[in-house]
C-alpha cells in the first residue's frame, strides 16, 4: 500500500531517469534539450509534492479550515520554471546558430566535422 | 552592489554600440570594487553583516549574510572585474561583432551579478537562482566566440550546467522537506538533528554531484576546455579567473556551513572520494596541458588541475588546508587572469593563440610575453609569486597530516606545469620571428595596463602574503568554529 501512496514520487523517479538518458544518449541536439526539459519537470513535480498536503486548502484565510498547505515550494518551482524556459529559449538558439554554422544537429556529424578542421 | 550591475545590464543593453556601453560597464564594476572593498574591511572589523530583504527577518525573509568568506570571495570576483572590463572594451571590438557591443557587456554584466549575488546570498534557494543567472549568460558569451567551434562548446557547457543544477536543486528541495528552511544558517542550526535521516544523505549527494559539475572536479571537467578555448579572450579571462572559483566558495559553503565539517568529511565518504579524484585529475590533467597545440587551451586544462588543489585543500578539512584552498582561490584568480588577458592581448594583435602561432613574439611583443611569462612562474609557484604561497600552505597541509607522499606528488605536478609553462615562453623567446609576422606590434597600452595590474598583484602577493593568506585564515578558522 505504501508502495503505491508514494506513486507521486515513483513518476519522480521515473521521469527524472528518462530525462537523462535522454540527455546522454541521443546524438540530436533538439532531442538532448527535450530529454534535459522532462529531467527539469521531474524537479518540478518533486518539488510539487513536497508542498502538498492531503486535505490542505490553498493558503487564503478563511473561516472554517486548519489545514493548509504550503505554498512556499510552489513559489519556489515558479521561479525554477522560469529559468527552464530561459534555459531551453538559449539552448533552442544555440541548437540554430549551430545548424547555420554546420548544416546539422547531428552530435555524431558535427565532431567529424570539427576533426576535419 | 548586486543591484547596481544588474540594474546597469538594461541599460547598457539600450545604450548605442561602439564605446560608450564599455565606459559605463567599467565604471560599474570599479564602483562594485569600491564597495567589496569597504564591505571586506567592515566585516574583518565588526564580523557578519545580515541584510534583511524588505524588512523580513530571517529565517522566512530571504537574508544576504556576509562572513568573511563572502566579502573575500566577494573582493575577488570584484576586482578580476574591475581589471577584466576595462580589457573587455579594446579586445571585445576585435572579437565581437559592431553591433553586439552593447549586448555583449549587458552579458557581461549579467555573468557579474550572478557571481556576486551565490557570494552574498544566505538563502540556499536565491544560490540556485543566482547560479543560473550567471551560468545562463556565460553560455551566451562563449557563443559569442569567433571560431564556429564556440557555438558546440556553450552548447556542450549548457547540458552539463543544466544538468549541474538541477541536481543542486534536488539537493535543496529534499533538504527543504525535512527541515522546512532554506536559510543557510538555519540549516545548518537544524541539520545536525537529522544526520540519520537518509534524505539528508540523499541530499548531500545530490548538492555535492551538482556542485562538483559546476566547478569542474576531475571527471567532471569535460565542457571546460572547449568553453574557455572558444570564448572572446576577455570572457575567457573573466570566467576562468571567477565562475569556478565562486563555484568552489559554493562547495565549501555546502561542506562546511551547511552540513558541517563532521558530518561532510568523516560520516560521509566524500574525504577519500574528493581527495583521489582531484589528485588523478591535478596528474591527468596536467599531462593533458603538456599536450595542447593551443595556449588557450593548455591554461584552460591547468585550471581544472588547479581547481584539483582546492578540492586536495577542501578534502583535507583542517584549518591549513581550508586556508589553503581560499588562499588559492585568490591566488589562482590572480595568476589565470593574467595568463589569459595576455594570451588575450597576442590575440588581438595575431588572432590567434595557437603555441606554433605565436613564434618569435617575444622580439616584438616583449611586455605581453615577459607578463605571460611571470603569470606563468606564479602558475608554477616559483618562490616570490603568488602560486609560491598557495603551493606553501597546501603543501604544510599535506606534511601536517603526516601525507608526504601528497607534498611529493604536487612537486611533481609543478614540474608537470614547468613543462607546459615553458612550452609557449620557448616558442615564444627563442624561435625566429617569421616573416609575416614582422609588422606585428606591441599590444596597445589599454590592454597593457590590466595585463600588468594582475601581473604586479602576483609578484605583490607573493611577498606580502599579510591580506591574502591571513584573511583566508581567519575565514577558514571561523568556517572551522576554531576561532570566533
Amino acid at each position: 500500500m505504501d508502495f503505491l501512496g508514494h506513486y507521486n514520487y515513483w513518476i519522480v523517479i521515473f521521469l527524472m531517469m528518462a530525462g537523462l538518458f535522454t540527455v546522454i544518449n541521443r546524438g540530436n541536439l533538439v532531442k538532448k534539450i527535450v530529454g534535459l526539459n522532462i529531467f527539469q519537470t521531474s524537479v518540478f513535480i518533486m518539488f510539487i509534492s513536497f508542498g502538498y498536503v492531503t486535505g490542505g486548502a490553498p493558503p487564503i484565510l478563511e473561516d472554517g479550515i486548519t489545514l493548509y498547505a504550503n505554498p512556499l515550494p510552489h513559489v519556489l518551482i515558479l521561479t525554477a520554471i522560469v529559468v527552464g524556459v530561459a534555459t531551453t529559449a538559449l539552448a533552442l538558439a544555440l541548437v540554430i546558430r549551430i545548424r547555420e554554422a554546420y548544416g546539422t544537429i547531428e552530435e555524431e556529424e558535427i565532431h567529424v566535422q570539427d576533426q576535419d578542421f | 552592489m548586486i543591484v547596481v550591475p544588474l540594474l546597469a545590464a538594461p541599460v547598457v543593453a539600450m545604450l548605442p554600440n561602439g564605446r560608450l556601453p564599455w565606459l559605463l560597464s567599467s565604471a560599474v564594476s570599479w564602483a562594485v570594487l569600491a564597495m567589496a572593498w569597504c564591505l571586506l574591511r567592515g566585516v574583518l572589523d565588526t564580523g557578519a553583516i545580515s541584510y534583511q530583504m524588505g524588512g523580513w527577518a530571517p529565517p522566512w525573509g530571504i537574508e544576504f549574510r556576509i562572513d568573511t568568506l563572502n566579502a573575500f570571495v566577494l573582493f575577488v570576483v570584484a576586482a578580476i572585474g574591475a581589471v577584466v572590463t576595462p580589457f573587455a572594451g579594446p579586445s571585445a571590438r576585435s572579437e565581437v561583432p559592431e553591433r553586439l557591443t552593447s549586448l555583449f557587456f549587458c552579458l557581461y554584466l549579467l555573468t557579474y551579478t550572478g557571481l556576486l549575488g551565490i557570494t552574498a546570498t544566505g538563502d540556499i534557494f536565491n544560490m540556485f537562482v543566482f547560479l543560473e543567472i550567471s551560468s545562463l549568460s556565460s553560455y551566451a558569451l562563449i557563443a559569442l566566440g569567433r571560431d564556429r567551434r564556440a557555438l558546440t562548446a556553450a552548447y556542450q557547457y549548457l547540458i552539463m550546467g543544466t544538468i549541474g543544477a538541477t541536481f543542486f536543486l534536488i539537493g535543496v528541495g529534499l533538504l527543504y522537506s525535512v527541515t522546512g528552511t532554506l536559510n543557510i544558517a538555519d540549516l545548518s542550526a537544524r541539520l545536525p538533528a537529522l544526520e540519520e535521516v537518509r534524505v539528508v544523505h540523499t541530499a548531500f549527494a545530490f548538492m555535492v554531484a551538482g556542485v562538483a559539475l559546476k566547478l569542474a572536479l576531475f571527471p567532471l571537467h569535460l565542457w571546460l576546455p572547449n568553453a574557455y578555448t572558444y570564448a572572446p579572450s576577455a570572457v575567457s579571462a573573466f570566467i576562468a579567473a571567477t565562475s569556478t572559483k565562486v563555484a568552489v566558495y559554493v562547495m565549501i559553503r555546502v561542506l562546511f556551513t551547511v552540513f558541517g565539517v563532521e558530518f561532510s568529511l568523516r560520516e560521509m565518504p566524500l574525504q577519500p572520494i574528493l581527495l583521489v579524484l582531484s589528485i588523478i585529475g591535478v596528474i591527468a590533467t596536467s599531462l593533458m596541458a603538456v599536450n595542447q597545440l593551443d595556449a588557450k587551451r593548455l591554461l584552460a586544462y591547468s585550471s581544472v588541475a588547479q581547481l584539483g588543489y582546492m578540492a586536495i585543500g577542501i578534502s583535507f578539512g583542517t584549518v591549513l588546508g581550508l586556508t589553503a584552498a581560499i588562499t588559492h582561490i585568490f591566488n589562482h584568480a590572480l595568476m589565470k587572469g593574467a595568463l589569459f588577458l595576455a594570451l588575450g592581448a597576442v590575440a588581438y594583435r595575431i588572432g590567434s593563440t595557437r603555441i606554433r602561432d605565436m613564434s618569435g613574439l617575444a622580439k616584438v611583443m616583449p611586455w605581453t610575453i615577459m607578463a605571460f611569462a611571470i603569470g606563468g612562474l606564479s602558475l608554477v609557484g616559483v618562490p616570490l609569486t603568488a602560486g609560491f604561497i598557495s603551493k606553501w600552505y597546501l603543501v604544510s597541509a599535506a606534511l601536517e597530516q603526516g601525507w608526504w607522499w601528497l607534498a611529493v606528488i604536487m612537486l611533481l605536478t609543478s614540474l608537470l606545469a614547468v613543462m607546459y609553462v615553458w612550452k609557449v615562453i620557448e616558442v615564444a623567446w627563442f624561435r625566429d620571428l617569421p616573416e609575416s609576422r614582422a609588422d606585428v606590434r606591441e599590444a596597445p597600452l589599454s590592454l597593457l595596463i590590466p595585463v600588468w595590474v594582475l601581473v604586479l598583484a602576483n609578484i605583490w602577493f607573493g611577498i606580502d602574503t599579510r591580506f591574502s593568506a591571513q584573511v583566508a585564515a581567519r575565514a577558514a578558522e571561523a568556517l572551522l568554529g576554531v576561532a570566533p
